[in-house]
């Protein structure tokens, strides 16, 4: 039988029928339960939130041009990289993927016509919306300064800004991200087509299904952590208190508890992109597939056992240090699985360097940069040399600049035609791909340097001689920043001008491409019957393609 | 698939609610059980963070906690862990109603039974609660502690607020889901081929039952062996 084969269907659904045009107005979107509706609305709001945290992100830059403090005071400097990491973090990074593309890619990916719980996924939305405006208020009617780890007893004692609305809007944010766990964790085990086993599953469903597994896990700590701030500030109850008998330590433990599995939440979807990237754009298979799908499982247990490598130096045993130094190693290795498997799935494969393929390769050498740069923090010797430096702002927009959003990129230019039925400009979108690896690796690499010669972080003048390398990290930024507008703007002229999309336009497997661009309501037009294995490409392909 | 599931299936006439997502109801029935044990273990996480604080402070200051604890009402905790025990009775038995029967005013009167049950033993913390008022036992600018370590018998005190005041909350929660159960059963909505949102309450209400049971012993038994 040869129906899971790459049929390919009537470009548009009968009588043109779609997601987009079934019906309009306000109401239609504010009310809709259809995943892929709700998808984009969170990447409208995403996109938002994205472009306010990039502001604050290019204020930083700017104040660091030049050596003196001139263009904002400490205080203020401190409520930017606050509010940079908050809204970046908690309204932009953990939502990101998960949120549009496996919002909108998992029913369709795995042959079901909704999300097992659509309400729900709606109420993630709102949950959401609620979170980002309270999260908001406080930015605009003064922002907070305690950095975006809330550390005690500063941020329930000593600091003076607006921290309880923040920590509210934070944990409102947190069920949003339960919520959508929940949905995908269900709908991943009971929506399936027929057919379509576990080793059959797209690699993307694999990491979305390990970062939901984060998101049920650790997400409820953090909940808790926060509102038990909130507590400790309204009613000084000292349970991170000091000087009341209170632990602040135990803040740390609780907080990264959460935290450092978050920067899973983070990379572990974006990998998932890379994962199909790499396969379409090499016509072949992927090496190992369960040694990826098994990696990301693998990565999530792992994630929740290493915490401790933030508190190396915040009063920790050596027993204790060298155990969470042991572990993050040991996190290494499911990760550099993957990079190794990406690699040889490469080999003898008949590339083809479209925009996605460029992020994904791009992903492949910073995600490789930014994780070995973070043994160098799990070092127990190293790490106090380095910590607090620049180095490890370095280390970890790696992970989550060069990682999360290049893959996040990558895969909304590679499912842009299924979404929205429109190609975007294909030379276009390389430059900016290429822009955006330039811009990053400016911005970011002498930053690694400054931190190795001891320049710290969160702090708004530093000595003269970082200057070149500072005035080198915000000129990278610059065109950091142009290579997310370009996107941005012919993003948006294509769905207008942009070329119709055919149904599979990259010619992939994988069951969202044998629906129509963009595809209808119910997904598809029958239940799809799975028969064949994951990225079944033939061997021809690889050769001729 | 479950037996039951199997039963519900053979039953043949689909109930009213199968959303358009699903195939059929027994795919419905077992997405929403999964999804309701997902949902708890986010719950024992949520708590999870509260009882690590606990077990920190009380290996610090495990005198402090020994005496706090006994400043505690242990016949009314007592008394209110049997109410909320018996409160699990009656919510299994109106699951296992609604499982095998028509009879949804029977199913309504375990339902209204549980809520009775659950508003006994939030009216007696209520009661624990201004006791403690009363003592100024609770944490915060009026709090004022006879015994030694006051500092960290309040410690002790904040937490025990907060965890029982936590679990309080999620039993506020559950009795509004019960009342509404308990219309919809007097509605007839329930029985055999559609007991669905009945057995997910019970799920949630026994969690909350589960929770207490831990929570009885850590607030109210530290040093009563002595």
């Amino acid at each position: 039988m040869e129906t899971a084969e790459r049929i390919d269907p009537p470009a548009r659904a009968d009588g043109g029928t779609n997601y987009l045009n079934v019906n309009y107005g306000v109401r239609s979107w504010l009310l809709t339960v259809d995943h892929k509706r709700i998808g984009l609305l969170y990447l409208g709001s995403i996109t938002v939130m994205f472009a306010l945290g990039g502001f604050f992100a290019l204020l930083i830059r700017l104040e660091l041009l030049t050596p003196a403090g001139d263009l904002v005071g400490p205080d203020t400097y401190n409520k930017l990289f606050t509010m940079h990491g908050i809204i970046m973090v908690f309204f932009f990074l953990i939502p990101s993927i998960p949120a549009t593309l496996g919002n909108f890619l998992i029913p369709m990916m795995i042959g079901a016509r909704d999300m097992a719980f659509p309400k729900l996924n709606l109420a993630s939305w709102y949950i959401f919306i609620v979170g980002a405006l309270f999260t908001l208020w406080a930015v605009f009617t003064g922002g907070v300064d305690t950095g975006w780890t809330f550390y005690t007893p500063y941020s329930t004692v000593g600091s003076h800004t607006k921290v309880i609305p923040v920590a509210v809007g934070v944990f409102i944010n947190g069920f949003s991200s339960i919520l959508t766990g929940l949905n995908f964790i269900v709908t991943i085990h009971r929506m399936r087509a027929p057919g379509l086993t576990w080793m059959r599953l797209p690699l993307f469903i694999w990491a979305l299904y390990a970062t939901s597994i984060i998101f049920i896990l650790g997400t409820p700590v953090i909940a808790i952590t926060l509102a038990l701030v909130g507590v400790e500030r309204a009613f000084h109850i000292g349970i991170f208190d000091p000087a009341l008998g209170g632990d602040p330590v135990l803040f740390q433990h609780l907080f990264w508890f959460y935290s450092h599995p978050a920067v899973y939440i983070m990379i572990l979807p974006s990998m998932g992109v890379v994962s199909e990237l790499i396969t379409c754009f090499s016509r072949k298979a992927p090496f190992g597939y369960t040694f990826i799908a098994i990696s990301s499982l693998a990565i999530a247990f792992l994630g929740f056992l290493v915490w401790g490598h933030h508190m190396f130096v915040a009063g920790m045993s050596p027993y204790a240090g060298l155990i969470f130094s042991f572990l993050s190693f040991a996190v290494a290795i499911p990760s550099a699985v993957k990079v190794f498997n990406w690699t040889a799935t490469l080999y003898k494969g008949a590339i083809a360097f479209k925009a996605p393929m460029i992020y994904a390769l791009g992903f492949i050498g910073l995600f490789t940069i930014g994780g070995l740069t973070g043994l160098f923090l799990a070092s127990l010797g190293l790490d106090v040399h380095v910590h607090d430096t620049y180095f490890v702002v370095a280390h970890f927009h790696y992970i989550m600049v060069g990682g999360a959003l290049m893959g996040y990129l990558g895969g909304i230019h590679f499912w842009w035609p299924k979404i929205t039925g429109r190609m975007y400009p294909e030379s276009l979108a390389r430059i900016a791909a290429l822009i955006v690896f330039l811009g990053f690796n400016l911005t970011f690499f002498p930053q690694f340097i400054l931190g190795y010669l001891g320049m710290p972080r969160r702090y708004h003048s530093y000595p003269d001689e970082f200057q070149v390398l500072n005035v080198m990290s915000t000129a990278g930024a610059s065109i950091l920043g142009i290579g997310y507008l370009l996107p941005f703007c012919y993003l948006l002229w294509s769905l207008r001008y942009g070329e119709r999309a055919s149904s599979n336009p990259w010619g992939a497997t994988g069951l969202e491409w044998q629906t129509p661009s963009p595809p209808p309501t119910e997904n598809f037009p029958v239940t799809p019957i799975v028969d064949v294995p994951p990225y079944h490409y033939s061997e021809e392909e690889a050769v001729l393609v | 698939m479950s037996e039951r599931a199997t039963a519900l299936a053979g039953q043949g006439n689909l109930p009213p609610a199968t959303a358009h997502q699903f195939d059929d109801a027994v795919q419905q029935h077992e997405a929403s059980g999964l999804g309701m044990w997902v949902f708890l273990l986010t719950e024992i996480l949520f708590f999870g963070g509260l009882f690590t604080i606990y077990t920190v402070y009380r290996s610090l200051y495990p005198e402090a906690f020994g005496h706090a604890s006994s400043t505690l009402d242990i016949e009314l905790g007592t008394i209110n862990t049997a109410v909320l025990i018996g409160s699990s009775l009656t919510m299994a038995l109106a699951v296992h109603t609604a499982q095998v029967s028509r009879n949804g005013r029977l199913v309504a009167l375990f339902l209204f039974a549980t809520i009775a049950l659950g508003s006994v033993f939030l009216g007696i913390k209520a009661i624990e609660y201004a006791q403690k008022f009363h003592e100024h036992h609770v944490p915060g600018p009026f709090f004022h502690y006879e015994g030694a370590d006051p500092q960290q018998s309040e410690l002790f005190f904040c937490l025990y607020f907060l965890m029982t005041g936590l679990h309080a909350i999620h039993m506020v929660i559950g009795v509004g889901i019960l009342g509404v159960l308990g219309v919809m059963a007097l509605r007839g909505r329930f029985g055999p081929d559609y007991y669905t949102p009945v057995e997910l309450t019970g799920l949630y209400w026994h969690f909350v039952d589960i929770v207490w049971i831990f929570l009885f012993p850590l607030l109210y038994l530290v040093e009563r062996h002595t």
